[in-house]
């Protein structure tokens, strides 16, 4: 069923992305990892993972400015109201002593709420925030806050923290440290070397995948990833999955019309 | 082990059970309906395909209702010529394969299903009942006449069993099928969704983008079975059931109305992929219960009892 929520306050996190906090039942017995589809009344509805996920609490959406929904989304103010079905899809196993996580991007929108399920449990993880420049890094306080020194910068430009992509530095990481798993959300080009990479180490990883969203609700088959549907078999796919969808996994998608498309991000 | 046997045969396609899975639900990917055909169907239905490729309509396209799903998709899909690859990449891995299609003409029509006869589909499957597009691509099979014309060019050009698939959102289900049949064609399938609509009391206005979409489900199953059930009195053609089939209790319900076989959709929400095999097993613990010893035995029984 579609609901109403209001937003009750927004956060400029980046020039181009803002977390929108609003309040909704269901939102808030989520598990990270777990998204849920935004309506825009009169426009889109677009799938978004759920950055705070508070239990009785306040839910949000971290968004990137990329196009049409997602920009007014971003104009969006206090008081303002969207549409909400969810939560869908199946979030992250917490598992590991050890874990490594790594966000590029709007991905730390889906690891945040993450790396709070693992400090509820007496685990401290590791937490790669990587973005293009300084100015992008979202979410830096209210993990730096939750983890301290087991936060790592990275930006592209070399900004701030390590100089390189999140998945670079995270191969530093599997070598220098010993994560047990790496949780992984961000471009998909990124993902797929965090992966390969975690492969030849054998290390496990479960990453957080996007396809074009219709229905959500494992119907249609538009967010198809092999014998995959992201909506409701992901959007979080384990080592094993990962394998099995290899060839596509970094490579390729199907459009909205359903035809083969390449991945370029 | 029990001697019974579950293979059905619909004009001429053999399947080694009585259920597919309903057009438009995975069928876009070939691999999800490999899994669908693992999950347990006798055959694949295609995502219906049209003559050039289609983004469908903007979201939001589905919404959870009372009793049911409600789609307005828009037909979805990369156009028939794309998906030629797909048809013969599956029936190499000995999948049955059943290709649905629509036209914005009759000639588009033809076009296609020869494209998809040559291509080697087991059947056709002619979606002259979306209630999602506008007028003339979807709802050709609202009319007798266009009903008639469609499946006699259809069939002019096709080599595998031609079944037509109807929409309930008409005054007369049965005289439509009989148009089917006077147009040559092999089976009925019945039934697409039922045309209802959404609206959002908070925010006023519908929710679907494109205003009105077509009800599915468990809310969709009684009309299905009356659908079924006038067909068959109707024409003298192998029917489909199609329409809030979730288990094998719906499935038998059918048949009894008289389906040879049925397609599952919305189900798979809730059942997952395994709702084929799970139906299946239903209906051989059916028929050995009841001493039946095949799927033949019990299509149309309900009718003599009525
Ligand atoms: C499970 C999941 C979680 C996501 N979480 C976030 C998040 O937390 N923050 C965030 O900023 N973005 C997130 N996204 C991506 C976000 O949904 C797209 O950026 C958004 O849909 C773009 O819409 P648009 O109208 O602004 O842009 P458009 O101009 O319409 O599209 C830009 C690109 O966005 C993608 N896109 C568009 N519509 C969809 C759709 N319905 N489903 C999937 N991709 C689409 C396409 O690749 C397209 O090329 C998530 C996507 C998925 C699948
Ligand atoms: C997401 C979705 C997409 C559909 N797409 C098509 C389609 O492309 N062609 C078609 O003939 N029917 C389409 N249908 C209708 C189904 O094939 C079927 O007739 C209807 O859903 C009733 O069956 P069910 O209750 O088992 O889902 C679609 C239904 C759904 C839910
Ligand atoms: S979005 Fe429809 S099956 Fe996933």
């Amino acid at each position: 069923m579609m609901r109403a929520a209001v937003i009750t306050r927004v956060l400029r996190m980046a020039p181009d992305m803002v977390t929108l906090y609003f309040e909704d039942e269901e939102c808030s017995k989520a598990s990270p990892g777990q998204y849920a589809m935004i309506w825009i009344p009169g426009g889109e509805e677009i799938p978004m993972s759920l950055s705070t996920i508070n239990p009785g609490g306040e839910s949000s959406l971290t968004v990137r400015d990329v196009g049409e929904a997602t920009k007014t989304l971003c104009d969006m103010k206090e008081g303002d109201k969207v549409g909400v079905r969810g939560p869908f899809g199946r979030g992250y196993t917490v598992s590991g002593d050890s874990p490594l996580l790594v966000a590029g991007g709007t991905g730390v929108a889906s690891l945040a709420p993450l790396a709070e399920a693992f400090v509820e449990r007496g685990v401290k993880p590791t937490f790669i925030l990587g973005a293009k420049t300084e100015s992008d890094l979202a979410f830096r306080d209210r993990l730096e806050n939750l983890l301290g020194d087991s936060v790592v910068l990275a930006t592209d430009d070399g900004s701030c923290g390590f100089e390189g992509f999140s998945s670079q530095c995270a191969v530093k990481l599997m070598d220098e440290g010993s994560p047990d798993i790496i949780y992984t959300c961000g471009p998909e080009l990124m993902m797929v070397s965090v992966f390969d990479e975690a492969e030849s180490r054998g290390i496990p990883v479960q990453a957080s995948l996007e396809r074009y969203i219709k229905c959500a609700h494992g119907l249609c088959g538009s967010c198809a990833i092999g014998p995959y549907r992201v909506c409701m078999d992901g959007p979080v796919f384990d080592s094993e999955k990962l394998r099995e969808v290899r060839e596509d996994f970094g490579s390729r998608k199907m459009d909205p019309t359903g035809k083969i498309v390449g991945v370029d991000h | 082990m029990s001697q019974l046997s579950l293979s059905v045969d619909i004009a001429g396609l053999r399947l080694r059970n009585p259920t597919m899975n309903a057009a438009g639900v995975l069928g876009i990917s070939a691999s999800l309906l490999k899994r669908v055909y693992e999950g347990g169907a006798g055959a694949v239905v295609t995502k219906s395909l049209g003559p050039a490729p289609r983004s469908g309509h903007f979201n939001p396209t589905m919404v959870i209702v009372e009793g049911g799903v409600l789609n307005a998709m828009g037909l979805p899909n990369p156009g028939a010529e794309y998906f030629v690859s797909a048809i013969k990449a599956l029936r190499a891995e000995g999948v049955p394969v059943v290709a649905s299609f629509f036209g914005a003409s009759i000639e588009d029509f033809r076009d296609v299903a020869e494209l998809l006869s040559e291509a080697g589909a087991d059947a056709l499957e002619v979606n002259v009942s979306c209630p999602n597009v506008q007028e003339e691509l979807g709802m050709l099979g609202a009319d007798c006449l266009n009903t008639e014309k469609v499946t006699a060019a259809v069939k002019e050009v096709s080599k595998p069993p031609v079944f037509v698939k109807l929409s309930p959102n008409v005054t007369d289900i049965a005289e439509i099928a009989k148009a089917a049949e006077m147009g040559g064609a092999d089976a009925i399938t019945a039934v697409n969704t039922l045309k209802g609509m959404a609206i959002d009391a908070d925010f006023k206005r519908p929710i679907l983008t494109n205003v009105t979409g077509g009800l599915s489900g468990p809310a969709l199953k009684s009309v299905a079975l009356r659908c079924v059930w006038d067909i068959v009195q109707a024409v003298d053609l192998p029917v489909v059931g199609c329409g809030g089939v979730a288990n094998w209790r719906d499935a038998v319900e059918f048949m009894l109305a008289g389906a040879s076989a049925v397609e599952v959709g919305t189900a798979i929400r809730e059942r997952g992929f395994g709702v084929y095999k799970e139906i299946t097993t239903g209906i051989e613990g059916y028929l050995e219960a009841n001493g039946f010893g095949s799927i033949k035995d019990i299509v149309g029984l309900a009718q003599e009892a009525a």
